[in-house]
């Protein structure tokens, strides 16, 4: 009886003691792993939580798997609230306009599948870079800011994208808030030259291909970007304006359905978390 | 109150009151002619400067490229080439250029620049990092858009470009101050690139001095050919390098 007690409390004994180890090593790495944290580039978060986390960085492209591919467009209708942004003198405003060109843009874009983000719904204005982290806080994105000009032939469409920056890490593999269009330039040209020649086949007078400028929106984005520009409020009647929308809407969601396997093809759509 | 003193008091009252109606007149002319001075400091100022620099009467004349908007429409810069009398110094030099394409040209339909708007003062720093210091009429008389505001400092950083080749990139302040947007679009944080060649000696003056008194046409269109379209090419003139963090100049970094 003796013995048949004891060898089931040795079994126990040795079985604690076998444990024993693996418990205090999984603690260990417990304690262990806020450390590793900190030190790795934050390469396998979410781009939510990393600019949840740490809103002046976002996080580097490079060496990540492939998540899925371009399904979000953000779309930004410029100014609003306290800025009007351009005025016409027959009281147009590029701010109202604006939120027109982007609701027309957003109905037939998600007719073509997209899921669509607006940086604003009503007369609100968020700021340049809460706009930014709203296409920086999704996955497979591309960026839209839509603008009408005070200067220009009316009845044209102009396509920006940011002028040449080189992209700057830190050692940890991040990349600079205010820097963070860089990796995606080469992206944001392909898609500019395309939704460009959507443009100027429905407004006569448009360029054919896009062109650089230093746009402040455009440069804090970590996604394919793209500013458009309506000419413009000196029109007479602001009907004429209103007339666009609808063929600048479908250039947009054209151009960005062509966009789609150049954007999951590049070696910097697959690297995005 | 006695008689005598009543007769004294009216006499002084009516004293008073003949000293007033002769003062009065005075002193609203004198208000009138404060309130008028007040209006025109900022036209005076920009007077002063814009006239007193460029009267360099005794520096020969020299060809001077500015670049204001193409009359064909198209959105991009035309270069017209005059006779001004420069500086050697490249920072006067570079006042001089700036203040004449402020000036406008003879067509005020292709302004680049609004005309209220005055070049407060331009550093070139060691580096060659000229510091452009407008005035805020700039931002808030520049017509709002990335088209305009592009063409403005396109125009401003190839003017420099072709007569200062000392300035190698710009910074635009505006009334001194480091401004997020020009007028709501275009990125001033960073620096401009001007130049990217190696500096180098500011072409040699025509041998024609210049006539004593003598200013700058406000724009004088001798030569007008049509500059090269801005090609959104790496690192172009007039291009955005934003080479620092917010509020720090930034360093040399594109290369041709």
């Amino acid at each position: 009886m003796l013995l048949d007690v004891q060898i089931p409390l040795r079994s126990v004994v040795l079985l604690l003691g076998g444990l024993l180890p693996f418990v205090l090593g999984g603690a260990a790495l417990k304690s262990s792993s806020p450390a590793r944290a900190q030190t790795q580039p934050a390469a396998q978060a979410p781009v939510s939580q990393l600019t949840q986390a740490q809103p002046g960085i976002v996080p580097p492209v490079a060496g990540q798997t492939q998540r899925g591919g371009l399904s979000v467009v953000v779309l930004d209708p410029a100014h609003g609230g306290t800025d009007p942004g351009a005025r016409g003198t027959g009281g147009i405003r590029e701010s109202d306009l604006v939120l027109e060109f982007s609701d027309q843009a957003r109905r037939t874009l998600e007719a073509q599948g997209f899921r669509v983000r607006q940086t604003r719904q009503g007369n609100d204005n968020p700021s340049l870079d809460d706009r930014s982290a709203m296409a920086n806080a999704q996955r497979g994105t591309v960026f839209v800011t839509l603008h009408i000009s005070s200067t220009g032939l009316p009845g044209t469409v102009r396509v920006y994208t940011m002028t040449d920056f080189p992209a700057v890490t830190d050692k940890t593999g991040m990349i600079a808030w205010d820097r963070a269009q860089a990796p995606f330039l080469d992206l944001s040209r392909k898609l500019g030259d395309i939704v460009q020649g959507q443009l100027s086949q429905s407004f006569k007078g448009s360029p054919s291909s896009a062109q650089a400028a230093a746009v402040r929106q455009l440069r804090t984005t970590a996604a394919p970007a793209i500013a458009v520009e309506v000419s413009s409020v000196t029109v007479d009647d602001r009907a004429e304006l209103e007339r666009m929308a609808p063929g600048v809407a479908d250039a947009i969601a054209r151009g960005v359905a062509a966009f789609r396997p150049i954007y999951e093809a590049s070696p910097a759509a697959r690297a995005l978390p | 109150m006695t008689q005598p003193w009543r007769v004294r008091l009216l006499g002084g009252l009516a004293f008073a009151v003949i000293v007033a109606a002769i003062y009065f007149p005075i002193l609203r002319r004198r208000v009138q002619r404060a309130a008028r001075l007040q209006q025109q400091s900022e036209e005076q100022a920009r007077r002063e400067l814009t006239l007193t620099l460029p009267a360099n009467t005794g520096q020969p004349r020299v060809k001077t490229k500015l670049f204001w908007a193409s009359s064909t429409g198209d959105g991009g810069l035309a270069t017209t080439t005059i006779e001004l009398p420069l500086s050697d110094d490249p920072a006067v030099r570079a006042k001089q250029v700036l203040n004449t394409l402020l000036a406008g040209p003879v067509d005020t339909e292709l302004r680049t620049l609004p005309p209220n708007a005055a070049l407060l003062e331009f550093y070139l720093l060691p580096d060659g990092t000229g510091i452009a210091d407008f005035s805020e009429a700039l931002a808030t008389s520049l017509p709002s858009g990335i088209q305009s505001e592009q063409l403005a400092v396109d125009s401003i950083a190839r003017t420099l470009e072709a007569d200062v080749p000392q300035v190698q990139r710009m910074k635009i302040l505006i009334h001194g101050q480091e401004m997020e947007t020009l007028a709501g679009h275009l990125d001033l944080m960073g620096t401009f690139v001007v130049n990217t060649k190696p500096s180098q000696a500011p072409e040699k003056p025509a041998q024609t001095p210049a006539p004593p008194g003598s200013q700058p046409p406000a724009a004088g269109a001798p030569a007008t050919d049509k500059a090269p379209a801005a090609a959104p090419t790496p690192a172009p003139p007039g291009k955005l390098t934003p080479g620092s963090a917010p509020g720090k100049l930034a360093q040399p970094e594109h290369k041709p």
